[in-house]
């Protein structure tokens, strides 16, 4: 007797929310051994701060941005706020996205299941977030305790540093697909190492030279701490809403990339 | 369950499958021999959902892995050849991380995860990081693994290469009872003990062909006779004396420490080779298996 396959009944599968909070609490419970790796990332920012905006900035009487006069440590705080959105979400986009797509096999054993890679990208683009937002909050709290916050406006930059880092999150990760041994990684420190120090972070863009310039402003860091600079300071202009359309799309499309990249790679 | 025609699979120029036709049906367990390369593997990537048709058609629980990859995928278990475990997790932690993929509450998950722990006899190694495991648990913990969506179909590739013996017979029996309760087993092997226990029916693939179909009876019958003498000389000395045996039975395979003599009557072979003067270190003379089916169809014994 031949018998009928019959079409299987659907069983419910993970949405994509939900999708995504069990990739978090995969990740959570992988870091849950590791606490201290978060405080160092935590910390980075907070001695860079300490060391060059309070102690540099002794040497530096005050400051005039977007026409408002501000102490060199207001200046400084925003940038290194930027830069640690930048450098949490680049870590976990990098190295670790790495690790688990090429070594350690993750996103095979996740593909066997009914999630897509539609929710592996968008579940680890929602972690590097999470971990990022922890640290911006983290910092915000020392900028305010220190009175480098002098706008109510500081109140968006915590989402300002999660669209920064959804930014840089979805571009690494694209471009970590690319990578083919650790050895690629040096690419990584090349691109961030030059945008720490240069992109407005330690002083203003107009100290650079015509053309020089522009492509300073170009940069995703430089629209990043902008954005960070003018809402903790409250002197806003076009230039935050510039930068929103861009980070926007950085991230929008480094997610779409990564997806199919995944797709390429690991859907063979 | 699953429905195959003219299906290929294509790495580049590579095909590594060449056009296949398999049906298996509901509650059997239907096998995949073959030597290595010949596109195992690649088949059951394709069923398991993870793996693009390259070109011919394919249905897995009446449905197109292409347009319906979750829903199939949501029914299937799936135990890789190469174990993909969470290597930054606990043993248990895999199982129900791995569960809650499948969107299985978290309560249900916990007792099915230890359910299955204690199937495969890791109970105690819960809060063990994976990467103490030996190469045996950790394949048992992918078998485990598989399980706990309780799968409709279960897709075992290589299920127990690295168990040892009395683990194997465990898993045998478990997969018995699964196949009992009307689990329907695909499983890839090179143990013909393996594919003889388990296997309801099976097919030899060789070079992304199938090249035999049937229950293992059917193709020990129809490709095979029904004894083999096993003769055993000196070192070295097989290639030249399969000549001096050819015409005893209807065909002579010669292996690096052994001659085969297939014949539907192996004491008669023996007697003759002892009449024309040959004097074999030792001899054995046993039914054919689907070790001599396999032989004969690729050329290669199942364990290289
Ligand atoms: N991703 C891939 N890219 C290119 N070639 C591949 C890929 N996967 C498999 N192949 C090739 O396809 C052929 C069949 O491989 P497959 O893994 O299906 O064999 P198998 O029957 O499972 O063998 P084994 O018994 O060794 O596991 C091999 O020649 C292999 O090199
Ligand atoms: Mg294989």
């Amino acid at each position: 007797m031949a018998t009928v396959p019959g079409v299987a009944q659907p069983r419910p599968t993970p949405s994509a929310l939900a999708a995504t909070r069990i990739l978090l609490y995969r990740n959570y419970l992988s870091y849950r051994a590791a606490w201290y790796i978060f405080l160092t990332g935590f910390l980075e920012p907070v001695f860079y701060l300490f060391s060059i905006g309070v102690g540099v900035g002794r040497l530096i009487d005050s400051f005039e941005f977007n026409g408002e006069t501000i102490g060199y440590a207001a200046f400084v705080a925003p940038g290194m706020l930027a830069a640690s959105a930048m450098n949490g979400a680049v870590l976990d986009s990098t190295f670790n996205f790495f690790f688990k797509l090429k070594f350690e096999k993750l996103y095979d054993q996740i593909l066997a299941t009914p999630m897509s890679t539609l929710d592996v990208a968008r579940g680890e683009l929602a972690w590097s977030l999470l971990r990022g937002g922890i640290y911006s909050f983290g910092f915000l709290g020392v900028m305010a305790g220190m009175g480098l916050v002098s706008s109510w406006w500081a109140v968006l930059a915590l989402p300002a540093t999660l669209l920064v880092g959804f930014a840089f999150a979805g571009a690494a990760m694209a471009l970590t697909t690319y990578m083919r041994s650790w050895q690629d990684f040096e690419y990584v420190s090349l691109a961030t190492m030059p945008m720490f120090l240069f992109s407005a972070t330690f002083f203003p863009v107009t100290a650079f030279p015509g053309v020089l310039r522009w492509l300073v402003e170009a940069t995703p860091l430089y629209r990043s701490v902008v954005l960070c600079r003018e809402l903790t300071t409250g002197a806003l202009s076009w230039d935050s809403a510039v930068s929103v359309v861009y980070l926007v799309a950085m991230g929008v499309v480094g997610l779409l990339v990564a997806r199919r990249r995944l797709d390429a790679l690991l859907l063979t | 369950m699953i429905s195959a025609v003219g299906l290929r699979k294509a790495f580049g120029d590579f095909e590594a499958v060449r056009g296949i036709d398999v049906e298996v049906r509901r509650g059997e367990a239907f096998g995949f021999l073959g030597p290595n390369g010949a596109g195992k593997s690649s088949t059951m990537r394709m069923i398991a959902a993870v793996s693009p048709v390259t070109s011919g058609s394919l249905r897995i629980l009446g449905r197109d892995p292409a347009e319906d990859g979750p829903a199939i995928r949501a029914r299937l278990g799936v135990c890789p050849q190469e174990d993909t475990l969470d290597t930054e997790l606990t043993v248990r932690d895999n199982l129900v991380v791995y569960g809650r993929y499948f969107g299985i509450p978290r309560s249900e998950v916990a007792r099915r995860a230890d359910e299955l722990l204690e199937f495969v006899q890791l109970a105690e190694r819960g809060k063990a990081k994976v990467e103490s495991l030996s190469g045996g648990m950790k394949r048992r913990l992918t078998i485990a693994r598989s399980l706990i969506n309780r799968p409709d179909l279960l897709l075992l590739d290589e299920p127990t290469t690295g168990l040892d013996p009395q683990a194997r017979h465990v898993l045998w029996d478990r997969l018995f009872r699964l196949k009992q309760q009307g689990v329907t087993l695909v499983l890839t092997t090179h143990y013909m003990d393996e594919a003889e226990q388990l296997c309801d029916r099976l097919v030899v693939m060789d070079k992304g062909l199938i090249v035999a179909e049937g229950s293992p009876l059917e193709l020990i019958r129809g490709h095979s006779t029904r004894e083999v003498a096993e003769l055993r000389f000196g070192v070295g000395e097989h290639e030249a004396l399969a000549a001096k045996v050819e015409d005893l039975g209807e065909r002579v395979e010669v292996l690096p420490d052994r001659l085969l003599v297939y014949s539907d009557d192996g004491e008669e072979v023996i007697a003759r080779v002892h009449e024309r003067g040959l004097s074999p270190v030792a001899v054995l003379v046993r039914r054919s298996t689907l070790e001599d089916v396999f032989l004969r169809l690729t050329g290669r014994t199942l364990v290289d």
